[in-house]
C-alpha cells in the first residue's frame, strides 16, 4: 500500500510502481517509422540551414531527415554520429527548442518546428538497436592520452582520439561512466538505462580503457598524468554546489539538488526513494526543474521552484518551465530564500521577494512562508578540484577555441572548461574539438 | 447553391460527377451505395462478350505511388474487364436504372473488333434501359494481348470502324474511351468522330510500373516473382490528362465534340479545371477508390460554392472557357516580360529558392548574411522556378514589368505590342511582321 500525497516528513513509496512507471516513461516517446517518415517529410531541406548553425556541434541536420525521408536511418545515425559520437544522448537531452528548432524555419513559418530531436533519436536509436558501430579505428599512432572524467566531454574526446589511432585511458572519479548523462538529467529523458549503454556501445570503437574510482587531487595528479602520457585531456565538471548562505541550511531535509538527482538516477526501486510532501527547490536552471518535476513525479503533494529573478532571466527554457508547470509544479519568481525553519528538521522555509535593479538582486522586505519539508538547493555548480597549475577564466579552467588549456600538453573541455553553455551537446563539441587539436599536436 | 445539373449528350444526371468504368461499378451492390452517396451517374465496369468469364490473377491486382503520410498520388491496376457473367450484369444495369432514373448509367463495352461480336452484344445493352454506352478503347493490359482495349485504340481505323458498327446498331449514345498510350491523342479522337461518335471520354490509364522490389528484383505488383506493366492513374496523371481534354478540345477537327474528362479528378477543382477545359463532365474512380463514395460531397459543395462565388448557374456557363486560351508555344507573347518578386514579410528564409536558381537555374537570386533573399532582375529570366519550389504559397510571385520600362535583364524597353516567334528575328522561317 503506497503512503499518500499527504503523509508527513520525507517518505518513500508515495505511489505503487505502476505510478511510477507511468511518470516516469519516455518523456518524448521514440517515434516509429511511420511518424518518423511524416515527421521527415516537413523538413525543407534549407540551404545553409539554420538548424545545423544552431546546433553546437553543427550536425548536418537537413541532410541526416533526407536519409530517414529516404527509408535509411542507418545512414542518418552516421551523420548525426560523424559530428556527435553522443548524438542518441543528446536526441533526449538537447534543449531543442533553444537549439535547432528554435530557429527551424516551420518555427518562422507555423509557429511548429521540425521535431529535429525526435527524429535524431529515431536514426541514432535505429542503428544502436542493431548494436552496430558505425566508425572503425585507423592503425595505431603509439601515442597515449589520458582523459580525467567520463562525462559527455571526456567521452566524445575519447572516442574521436580512439578513432583516431591513439591509446585513451579513461578516468572518474565515480564508479561508473557517463557524468551527467548518467548522474544527472531527469529520469524520464533518459529511460532504459540508456546512458550506461550509449557508452557500451561508445567503447566498441576500441582502444579505450575506462578506469574508475580515481579522482584528481587524490589518486591522481596532473604531474603524474603529464609525464605519463602523451597529452591530457581534463573533464572533470563542476564538482562543487553553490550554498543558500541562509539560516537553517544545516537543517535535515536540506540537500543538494544534483545528489537528489543521482541517487534518483542510479536507484533500482523509484518506490523506495523517498521525497517530502511539500518541496520547494531553490534555483532557476535545468537542474531546479529537473529537481521539482521528479519529486512531484515521486508523489510529493505541493512542489513549488523558488527563483530570484523573473521568469525571463530562469536558466531553464520556456519549454521546460511549461514541463514542470503542466506536472503540477508552482513556479515563483522574484523570490530569494530567507531562512529554513523547523525543529531540527525543515518544516517551513521563509521566502523574500526580490526586486531586480541593474542585474542585482535585492530583497523588498515582503516575506511569504512555504511548507517545506524538503528543500533542494539548485543555485549552480561551481569548478572544484582543478590543479592549481591552470589558469583560470572567471570560475572556469581557461581555454582557447580548441581546448588548449595554459599549460603545455593539458588540454580542458565540458562544464569546467571556460567558453559554452554548460550543455551535453556542448561539452560533446568541446571535447570532440580538442580530440582534433591533441591529434595534430601529437602527429604535427 | 447552384444547380449542379448536367446535361451530357442529351442525358441528364443531378451532377457532372460519374464514376468511371472500373472496380467501383463493377456490381448493383457498389453502384447502388455510389447512387445513395450523390455521384451523378456510373459507367459500368466493361462487359466483354458472352461466354467463359474473364480470368484475373490471384495476387495483387494494384501497385501504387505514396506521399510521406502514405497519401496515394498514383494508382496502377492489371485488374482486367468483369469478370461476372453477361447476364448478371444485364440483369443488375436494368434494375439498377429501372431504380435510378435521374442517374447516368452508361455501360463500358470491349468485344473483339468483328462486326458480328457488336451486333450480339449491343441489343442487349439496348435493352437493359442503359443510357448510352462507351467503347472500352483504352485498357493497356491483358485484353490488348487479345487484340481489344489500347490495340484498338492504337489505331485511328479501327477505332472508326468500330464506333460506325456501334452507331449503327445502338440508338442511344456512343462514347468512346481513348487510350493515353499513343503519341499524338488527336489522331484517336479525330476517328471516333469521323465514325460519328457522340462523345470521347479519356484518358484511360497509362502504361506503368509503378516500383521494383529490390530484394526479389521484380516490379510491383508482383505475382510470383514477375510482374507486368500496368494502368496508371489518379492525382499523378492529372497534368497528362488535361493536356490530351485540351488538345481535342481546340483541335480544327474535333473542336465542339463532347467530352467526358478522366484522370485524376480528386477535388471539385480537378474537375472545374477539366470542364473549363473543355469537358462536359468527369469521371471519377482513383479517388473514390482511395476514400471511398463519399469523396462525391465535397466534389458537389466545392463546385456549387464555386459557381456561387463565379455567379455561373449552371455548368453550361464555364464548359470550355479556358479553351481560348490554350495556344501553341510560337504563338506566346515574347513581349510579356516579368520578374520573380519575393515578399520579404511571408518569406521564412529556407533558402530553397536561393538554391534551385543558383545550382540549377540562372543565379538571379541573391542571399545575404543574414538570409535575406533578393532577387537580381538584371539576371532574372522569370522562369518560376523559385516559385514553384518555395514552400509558402504566394510568397514570391511573378510580377510584370510594364510597357515603356526597362527589363533590366536585356537593357531593353519592354515593348507593349504583342510579338511572337513566327515573327521573330532569330526563326530563320520568320514571317514578316508588317
Amino acid at each position: 500500500m503506497a503512503t499518500s500525497h499527504q503523509a508527513s516528513g520525507i517518505q518513500a513509496a508515495r505511489l505503487d510502481a505502476a505510478g511510477i512507471a507511468e511518470n516516469f516513461s519516455d518523456l518524448h516517446p521514440a517515434y516509429d517509422a511511420h511518424e518518423a517518415a511524416v515527421a521527415a517529410d516537413r523538413c525543407y531541406f534549407c540551404y545553409d540551414a539554420p538548424c545545423m548553425t544552431a546546433c553546437p556541434t553543427s550536425i548536418d541536420i537537413p541532410q541526416f531527415i533526407r536519409e530517414i525521408q529516404a527509408g535509411h536511418p542507418e545512414s542518418a545515425a552516421r551523420t548525426i554520429l560523424e559530428q556527435n559520437i553522443l548524438g542518441g544522448m543528446c536526441a533526449r537531452v538537447c534543449p531543442t527548442e533553444t537549439l535547432c528548432e528554435e530557429v527551424c524555419v516551420r518555427e518562422t513559418a507555423e509557429g511548429k518546428p521540425v521535431e529535429i530531436g525526435r527524429l535524431q533519436r529515431y536514426a541514432t536509436d535505429t542503428l544502436m538497436e542493431k548494436g552496430e558501430h558505425p566508425f572503425t579505428r585507423a592503425a595505431s599512432t603509439g601515442k597515449k592520452v589520458a582523459v580525467v572524467g567520463a562525462g559527455p566531454a571526456g567521452l566524445a574526446a575519447a572516442h574521436r582520439l580512439a578513432m583516431l589511432g591513439h591509446d585513451v585511458v579513461v578516468y572518474d572519479a565515480r564508479s561508473k561512466a557517463g557524468g551527467l548523462n548518467e548522474f544527472g538529467i531527469a529520469a524520464y529523458k533518459s529511460t532504459n538505462d540508456f546512458a550506461a549503454r550509449e557508452v557500451d556501445w561508445l567503447l566498441q570503437i576500441g582502444g579505450i580503457t575506462m578506469d574508475y574510482g580515481r579522482k584528481l587531487g587524490a589518486e591522481l595528479s596532473l604531474d603524474g598524468l603529464t609525464s605519463a602520457y602523451d597529452a591530457v585531456f581534463l573533464s572533470i565538471g563542476l564538482a562543487g554546489v553553490n550554498a543558500l548562505r541562509a539560516p537553517g541550511e544545516d537543517k535535515d531535509g536540506v540537500r543538494d539538488a544534483v545528489e537528489f538527482i543521482a541517487e534518483l538516477r542510479q536507484a533500482e526501486d523509484l518506490t523506495a526513494l523517498p521525497v517530502g510532501r511539500n518541496v520547494v527547490v531553490i534555483g532557476g536552471g535545468m537542474t531546479a526543474v529537473d529537481a521539482a518535476v521528479q519529486s512531484k513525479l515521486l508523489g510529493a503533494e505541493n512542489v513549488t521552484i523558488a527563483y530570484r529573478r523573473s521568469r525571463e532571466e530562469m536558466g531553464a527554457s520556456r519549454f521546460e518551465q511549461d514541463l514542470a508547470a503542466s506536472k503540477g509544479v508552482k513556479l515563483m519568481f522574484n523570490v530569494m530564500p530567507k531562512a529554513v525553519l523547523g525543529n531540527g528538521a525543515a518544516a517551513e522555509i521563509e521566502l523574500e521577494y526580490t526586486d531586480v535593479t541593474d542585474g542585482k538582486v535585492s530583497g523588498t522586505g515582503e516575506t511569504v512562508r512555504l511548507a517545506a519539508d524538503q528543500v533542494f538547493k539548485a543555485i549552480g555548480q561551481t569548478l572544484e578540484g582543478q590543479p592549481d597549475a591552470l589558469e583560470l577564466e572567471g570560475r572556469k579552467i581557461k581555454v582557447s577555441e580548441t581546448g588548449r588549456t595554459s599549460m603545455a600538453g593539458v588540454w580542458a573541455g565540458g562544464d569546467c572548461a571556460s567558453g559554452g553553455e554548460d550543455l551535453t551537446v556542448t561539452a560533446v563539441a568541446e571535447g570532440r574539438d580538442a580530440a582534433m587539436d591533441i591529434h595534430s599536436s601529437l602527429m604535427g | 447553391m447552384a444547380d449542379l445539373t448536367t446535361e451530357f449528350l442529351g442525358i441528364k444526371s443531378p451532377n457532372p460527377f460519374w464514376l468511371a468504368s472500373a472496380p467501383p461499378t463493377d456490381k448493383e451492390y457498389n453502384v447502388r451505395r455510389a447512387f445513395e452517396a450523390g455521384w451523378g451517374g456510373v459507367v459500368w465496369k466493361t462487359l466483354g462478350s458472352e461466354g467463359p468469364p474473364v480470368v484475373n490473377v490471384n495476387g495483387p491486382r494494384y501497385g501504387a505511388i505514396w506521399g510521406a503520410d502514405r497519401r496515394l498520388l498514383g494508382l496502377n491496376n492489371i485488374e482486367l474487364i468483369t469478370d461476372r457473367p453477361l447476364q448478371t450484369n444485364l440483369e443488375e444495369i436494368t434494375r439498377v436504372k429501372k431504380d435510378y432514373p435521374d442517374r447516368a448509367v452508361i455501360v463500358s463495352i470491349m468485344v473483339p473488333c468483328e462486326e458480328q461480336a457488336w451486333k450480339d452484344i449491343l441489343p442487349q445493352v439496348e435493352a437493359t434501359g442503359a443510357d448510352g454506352i462507351e467503347l472500352n478503347f483504352g485498357c493497356p493490359h491483358g485484353m490488348a494481348e487479345r487484340g481489344m482495349g489500347s490495340a484498338v485504340g492504337q489505331v485511328p481505323e479501327y477505332i472508326q470502324m468500330v464506333t460506325e458498327w456501334c452507331k449503327k446498331y445502338y440508338s442511344k449514345p456512343v462514347i468512346v474511351k481513348l487510350t493515353p498510350n499513343i503519341t499524338d491523342i488527336r489522331h484517336p479522337a479525330r476517328a471516333a468522330n469521323a465514325g460519328n461518335a457522340d462523345a470521347v471520354s479519356l484518358i484511360n490509364t497509362i502504361n506503368s510500373i509503378t516500383s521494383v522490389d529490390l530484394d526479389s528484383m521484380a516490379p510491383e505488383p508482383t505475382i510470383g516473382g514477375k510482374g507486368t506493366h500496368g494502368g496508371y492513374c489518379g492525382p499523378a496523371v492529372k497534368p497528362i490528362a488535361l493536356n490530351m481534354v485540351a488538345e481535342i478540345s481546340r483541335d480544327a477537327q474535333t473542336r465542339g465534340l463532347p467530352i467526358s474528362a478522366i484522370g485524376g479528378v480528386t477535388t471539385w477543382r480537378d474537375a472545374a479545371e477539366f470542364m473549363a477545359m473543355g469537358a462536359g463532365n468527369v469521371q471519377v474512380c482513383t479517388a473514390a477508390m482511395t476514400y471511398g463514395f463519399n469523396v462525391v460531397k465535397e466534389m458537389i459543395s466545392g463546385l456549387s460554392n464555386w459557381m456561387d462565388e463565379k455567379g455561373y448557374t449552371s455548368t453550361q456557363d464555364f464548359i470550355g472557357m479556358a479553351v481560348p486560351n490554350v495556344t501553341d508555344w510560337q504563338y506566346l507573347d515574347l513581349n510579356y516580360v516579368t520578374k520573380a518578386k519575393i515578399s520579404q514579410d511571408d518569406c521564412i528564409k529556407c533558402g530553397r529558392c536561393f538554391a534551385a536558381c543558383e545550382d540549377t537555374s540562372h543565379q538571379a537570386i541573391a542571399m545575404s548574411e543574414d538570409r535575406v533573399f533578393t532577387v537580381k532582375d538584371d539576371e532574372c529570366v522569370a522562369c518560376n522556378l523559385c516559385v514553384n519550389v518555395c514552400p509558402v504559397e504566394n510568397c514570391i510571385t511573378m510580377v510584370e514589368v510594364p510597357a515603356g520600362q526597362i527589363d533590366e535583364r536585356t537593357g531593353e524597353v519592354v515593348s507593349g505590342d504583342y510579338a511572337n516567334w513566327t515573327t521573330h528575328p532569330n526563326n530563320p522561317s520568320a514571317t514578316a511582321a508588317e
